[in-house]
């Protein structure tokens, strides 16, 4: 049984068809990276899962609910599926565990201690749990984005989304990022991840995903996948970045 | 005919002066009421209230304010309204702020990164609280700025409702000219009263800018 | 009660609106050009080597900018002959409607200018160009680009104000419609008639300075 079933998705921005039939089956505690020159789709594809982009044709299941483009499905949608953004989007206005507690009091109506206690252990989690109280724009890069970690792990999702999450950090900063990825899948969540990390993609993921035109071009176990590419344009993306 | 000394001129400036600022705070109060309805109907993103607001915008930014004063002047008392020029003036002011305070609140919002939405999307928050909690705090900071500045404006404004007969700073300023045949003198103390209340207020808003600015 | 709103009345003072449209438009279009050059002059004296320099026009910005446009007007027209300095309407309220301009525009010309990259003036540096050619060649063009819809909203911002100078016996617009109404007594007609003739006024300004624009900017995603 899958957790997230993806089924022939059309998705197109006026007349540009940018998803072209896409078919994706994710299995529980499965990491999946997908890969792909920039104007693959892969983004899109991604922020289809939850919703934040609506497809005209197909249909996408996570954890037996349909993701229509219906605000209150959505909202029940979001708390099985969580997702950290290139750009961390953290609220700038409130401090890293505030971050953190919002949206368990919000949503899932947490009493302040409660979601106080779960904030502090995430960020020890991630390996902050000394920067509750610190505000977004005096962490780096990189602990920013592991608060933006947290944040999502606070509604305990079944799923991670990651949209190039190392993308704007600088290069001494991944490392951090990526432990706590491999961290998560230790301990079982389902990962689904955008990414320019080919190391990571091969040595931690489970599945690749190389998405071409639209299309999903190419799929397999992340070791295969990696040694021996089968069509001309996963060869030729994989020698130009790795 | 009765002789004005320097000091009655500026003593009788000083007593209209008061009006002026009144209006102002008028106008600042209730422009600031009627804008934020307009800025909350608006976050409904119903089209036809958003259409509404959007003509009703273009209409005070599109026309001068001095056609709005006349227009409030004559067109109540054809409702059988009884218009004095408080009326007038405090009335269109408070509409022609209403409209500048919205669009400025309404950009403070719309600046705000798209992934400020999206975060809260993808963490089940509602719509209402999205904007409690992550987007108004953020906008209203970014917001008291331009605010204070536009402040500037209202009182300026202001000055245009001597031309309907109210007796705030530039009505007795021209009133006074007629009296003492003095314009230079006359005029330079009406600039100068308006500068002393218009120049602290721009001072204090690009304080505050930059201090947005930094924080950021 | 009701009221029927008589606009038949205004027709025989059509002369006179489109008379006075055509002042407006002529006043629009000087104090538009002037004003601009006044504020680019303004923007290079703001970012002058010279203290003396940067401080004069910086008085010379606040003071327009903190005080209402009626009151500047009737300084020029009603307070200068007191110097000896005698004007006409019409120059009185041309001056007044350049000065007003100049003063905002040398703001938002000057916020253009100090968001160009450090870079920029460095890269003019190395390859041998002077201060003023850096500033005329490689900093003016992108920053003018940059703050184009700013000044576009100023000059409509003045095209609308410029209705106060009616106060001065200036024969534009608003004295068409002062003078329409004092005859015909159809005073809420006659505004509102004129009001629209604004808007027309200023939704047609902002369509020739999208035009301009076109004209203007060879890369218009800059």
């Amino acid at each position: 049984m899958s957790l997230v079933s993806i089924d022939q998705i059309h998705k197109y921005y006026g007349e540009n068809h940018v998803l072209k039939g896409v078919d994706l089956k994710v299995a529980p505690g499965e990491v999946v990276s997908i890969i792909g020159r920039s104007g693959s789709g892969k983004s899109t594809l991604l922020r289809c899962i939850n919703g934040l982009e609506a497809y005209q044709q197909g249909a996408i299941v996570v954890d037996s609910q349909a993701v229509e483009d219906d605000e209150y499905k959505l909202r029940l949608l979001s708390r099985s599926v969580g997702m950290v953004f290139q750009n961390f989007n953290l609220f700038p206005h409130m401090t890293a565990g505030e971050n953190v507690m919002l949206a368990p009091k919000l949503v899932l109506g947490q009493d302040s201690k409660t979601s106080r206690a779960h904030a502090q252990e995430l960020l020890e989690k991630v390996g902050l749990g000394d920067k509750f109280d610190a505000y977004p724009n005096n962490l780096s890069g990189g602990q920013q984005q592991r608060v933006a970690i947290a944040r999502s792990l606070a509604m305990s999702p079944k799923v991670l989304l990651c949209d190039e999450i190392t993308s704007a950090l600088d290069p001494e900063l991944v490392g951090e990022v990526l432990k706590v990825l491999e961290q998560l899948k230790a301990e079982g969540m389902t990962l689904i991840l955008v990414t320019h990390e080919m190391n990571f993609a091969r040595d931690v993921g489970d599945t690749v995903v190389f998405m071409h035109q639209g299309k999903v071009w190419e799929t397999g176990p992340s070791d295969e996948v990696f040694a021996s590419p089968q069509t001309s344009e996963l060869q030729s993306f994989i020698s130009a970045v790795l | 005919m009765m002789q004005f000394s320097d000091w009655d001129i500026l003593r009788n400036l000083l007593l209209a002066a008061r009006w002026t600022l009144l209006l102002s705070l008028i106008a600042f109060t209730g422009g600031g009421l009627v804008g934020l309805c307009l800025t909350l109907a608006r976050s409904l993103r119903n089209p036809l209230i958003s259409g509404f607001i959007k003509a009703y915008v273009e209409l005070f930014q599109g026309t001068p304010l001095l056609m709005q004063l006349f227009l409030a002047f004559f067109g109540l008392s054809l409702i059988g309204i009884d218009v004095d020029p408080w009326t007038a003036a405090g009335l269109s002011l408070t509409l022609f702020s209403s409209a500048f305070l919205h669009e400025i609140w309404r950009g403070c919002i719309d600046a705000l990164p798209k992934g400020q939405w999206e975060a809260c999307r993808t963490l089940g928050l509602s719509y209402l609280q999205t904007m409690r909690y992550v987007i108004l705090p953020q906008a209203l900071r970014i917001a008291i700025a331009p605010t204070v500045g536009f402040s500037v404006q209202i009182v300026k404004g202001t000055a245009l409702a001597s031309i309907i007969g109210f007796v705030e700073l530039t009505k007795a300023g021209t009133m006074l000219n007629n009296a003492t045949f003095q314009p230079f003198k006359v005029f330079a103390m009406v600039a100068v009263l308006y500068f002393i209340i218009c120049y602290p207020l721009s001072l204090f808003a690009k304080h505050l800018e930059n201090k947005t600015h930094v924080t950021r | 009660m009701s009221y029927q709103l008589n606009f038949s009345g205004l027709l025989p003072y059509l002369p006179q609106f489109a008379a006075g449209i055509w002042a407006t438009i002529e006043l629009t279009l000087i104090s538009t050009f002037l004003g601009l050059l006044l504020g680019t002059i303004g923007a290079a004296g703001r970012n002058s080597r010279y203290r003396v320099a940067r401080a004069l026009w910086g008085c010379y910005v606040e003071i327009i900018r903190n005080t209402p446009f009626i009151v500047q007007l009737f300084f020029i027209f009603f307070g200068l002959p007191a110097l000896g300095l005698k004007l006409s309407a019409w120059q009185a309220g041309m001056i007044a409607m350049v000065v007003n301009l100049g003063a905002y525009s040398t703001e938002i010309i000057r916020a253009g200018i100090d968001a160009t990259p450090k870079g920029q003036w460095e890269a003019g540096k190395t390859l041998g160009l002077s201060r003023r050619q850096i500033f005329i060649r490689i900093v003016l063009p992108p920053a003018f680009q940059r703050v184009y819809p700013a000044l576009v909203s100023q000059c409509i911002i003045v095209m609308l104000g410029s209705a106060v100078v009616s106060q001065i016996s200036l024969e534009e617009l608003t004295f068409a419609a002062n003078f329409a109404q004092s005859r015909t007594f159809l005073s809420f007609e006659s505004y509102l008639l004129t009001a629209v003739l604004y808007l027309v006024l200023a939704l047609l300004m902002r369509q020739s300075f999208a035009f301009a624009a076109k004209r203007l900017f060879k890369n218009p995603s800059l």
